[in-house]
């Protein structure tokens, strides 16, 4: 399906279906934790802090019934991880799904990788629509039969059976992180694929569960002397030897596998100089990186810190090419977003297929847009009101300060807790998929 | 002489009004709101993002348990019952010695997500 390079003014949002319970108890099981599309973006996966993985599948397009492109519905669904205690550490290692990632595929079965803070699990996901049937030895339903009432020898055949989709745990990769694993990468290769924690990157052959190379350590001889950790690290989608990581002060490095075994010393160091008179309490708290991603291209990469999005081009390290403000009007509220935990709050961000509009989430259930050639930003909201099927969502803005217009929400009236930090874009076509504390939203481009 | 002197004098104000406004428009907000929490919390440390606050987020998932203790505690009460926790099942600590029973108890998700069993619309 060739990549849609629609003008901003060719994009309507359309609401087309949300997952999820509708009542506002809150389970804390529930509260989703990561969305992830598959490269065909076929497939959607969801993983919640009750450590479970939803799989959504796109139905086949009706070619005759053109409305819509095809609905997501639930594929399959499985318990990833469980809950542990560590009793040498006095430990509590949470189920929580903390990301999803997929690999491309290779055969009939899908592979995905899920992680929780501790341990990595490769999933395979395969369909059955057969079964045999005409044993000679067992009867239908699983029993021997007594051999001697055996008089007549028969083959058995494969019949169809219904759609059953099962998922299976291929590969558990433990025990190789101290700290609490934030990231993990499949690399261009299609064999390894890295896993970060706050101070250790390491690299994982798919194949390999028992051995793993540490090739980032930024942990000091000191933990005195510890002043920063790493926030995120994503493999260059092109190139099998280059990955970045992201930090708490706001740097990212990029790091090149051939230069050494042991990745300490960075390849190209990312870094916006700050003017040291704006410099405040706040400063380095929302500086800190809680995404970075890769363009589809591998010539930029985004990054999203507290209040904004940055692209950064690979070939300059000084400063980023393009600075998007996703809420501006929080700065003046840092104060109560520090006591209330939110300024620690860390919204990922993501880019659509062409790589010209990237989006992110913000709070009251908000999500915004921006688009990189005409400079035009949007504002949506994920919500239950007013979202028929194909009803075009409209913009919501809010004010900053001042006189509110009648469309607008103040700053005041934002609800901090309904916050938007995980969204997809599809691979190819305009479909997102926004991920609320318990629900899952998704929106497509008009057809028609 | 004294013309281009007056000439200058204005150009210098302009300057630092525009500064002024700069100022208020763009680092205001932040600093006033670090002063803001600078006055609720006055003790807190020189080195925002240091190593307290890295620290603790290291830390996350700590809990006190002390297999030790628990060990020491089924050894001594081996033909008595183990004692119950009581009306506060969060008081691990004190007299009450805390056993893997009583560690708030995690167990798995033995529910669907409701994200696969939810509404479709």
């Amino acid at each position: 399906m060739a990549v849609r390079l629609a003008g901003w003014n060719d994009i309507q949002w359309c609401f087309s279906q949300v997952k999820g319970a509708v009542d506002d108890d809150v389970a804390e099981a529930d509260i989703i934790s990561t969305v992830e599309f598959n490269h065909s973006g076929e497939l959607l996966a969801t993983g919640d802090k009750g450590g479970r993985v939803v799989i959504f599948q796109q139905e086949q397009e009706n070619k005759i019934q053109s409305h819509s492109r095809g609905e997501y519905n639930v594929y399959s669904t499985f318990q990833s991880h469980e809950p542990e205690f560590d009793y040498l550490k006095s430990l509590e290692i949470e189920e929580k799904i903390n990301k999803i990632r997929w690999l491309p595929q290779k055969n009939a079965a899908q592979f995905l990788l899920s992680t929780n803070d501790k341990t990595i699990k490769l999933w395979k996901i395969s369909e059955r629509d057969k079964r045999p049937e005409g044993y000679n030895l067992k009867e239908e339903d699983g029993r021997y039969r007594d051999p001697t009432t055996v008089t007549t020898l028969r083959v058995p055949v494969f019949r169809p059976m219904d759609l059953m989709v099962e998922a299976s745990p291929r590969r558990i990769f433990a025990n190789a992180h101290t700290y609490h694993i934030n990231s993990i990468s499949i690399n261009s290769d299609y064999e390894t694929y890295l896993s970060a924690d706050d101070l250790r990157i390491n690299l994982w052959h798919l194949e390999i569960t028992d051995r793993s190379f540490n090739i980032v350590d930024i942990k000091p001889a000191n933990m005195e002397e510890l002043t920063e950790v790493i926030t995120a690290a994503e493999f260059h989608p092109n190139s099998c030897n280059t990955f970045v990581y992201s930090s708490s002060k706001g740097t990212i490095r990029l790091c090149d596998m051939r230069a050494s075994a042991l990745c300490d010393r960075h390849s190209k160091l990312f870094e916006e100089p700050e003017d040291p008179s704006n410099r405040s309490f706040f400063s380095e708290i929302i500086s800190s990186i809680s995404d970075v991603k890769f363009s589809h291209s591998g010539r930029y990469m985004m990054t999203r810190d507290y209040l904004s999005v940055k692209i950064w081009d690979l070939n300059m390290e000084n400063r980023p090419v393009e600075t998007y403000q996703v809420h501006e009007y929080l700065r003046s509220k840092l104060c109560s977003l520090y006591e209330n935990d939110c300024i620690f709050d860390k919204f990922e961000c993501c880019w659509n297929g062409s790589d010209s509009v990237v989006m992110t989430g913000s709070y009251n259930n908000f999500f915004r847009m921006f688009d990189r050639n005409t400079k035009r930003d949007i504002t949506l909201e994920a919500s239950r009101e007013n979202n028929k099927p194909r009803t075009v969502l409209k913009p919501r803005k809010v004010c900053a300060s001042g006189k509110r217009k009648k469309d607008e929400i103040s700053v005041d009236s934002l609800d901090f807790n309904k916050k938007i930090l995980h969204t997809a874009w599809h691979p190819k076509e305009n479909i997102i998929a926004v991920a609320t504390t318990n629900n899952l939203y998704i929106f497509q481009d008009k057809v028609n | 002489m004294s013309q281009k002197q007056e000439d200058e004098n204005p150009v210098e104000e302009t300057g630092e009004e525009k500064q002024d406004t700069q100022e208020k428009e763009g680092i205001l907000p932040e600093r006033a709101e670090e002063a803001k929490l600078k006055a609720k919390y006055p003790s807190l440390g020189q080195k925002p993002g240091g190593s307290d606050f890295l620290m603790k987020r290291l830390q996350k998932g700590q809990k006190y348990f002390d297999s030790g203790d628990y060990n020491m505690a089924k050894a001594k009460m081996k033909n008595k019952q183990l004692p119950s926790a009581g009306p506060d099942k969060n008081l691990v600590t004190g007299d009450h010695i805390p056993t893997p029973q009583d560690l708030p108890q995690r167990k798995s998700s033995l529910v669907t997500s409701k994200l696969a069993g939810g509404q479709l619309e």
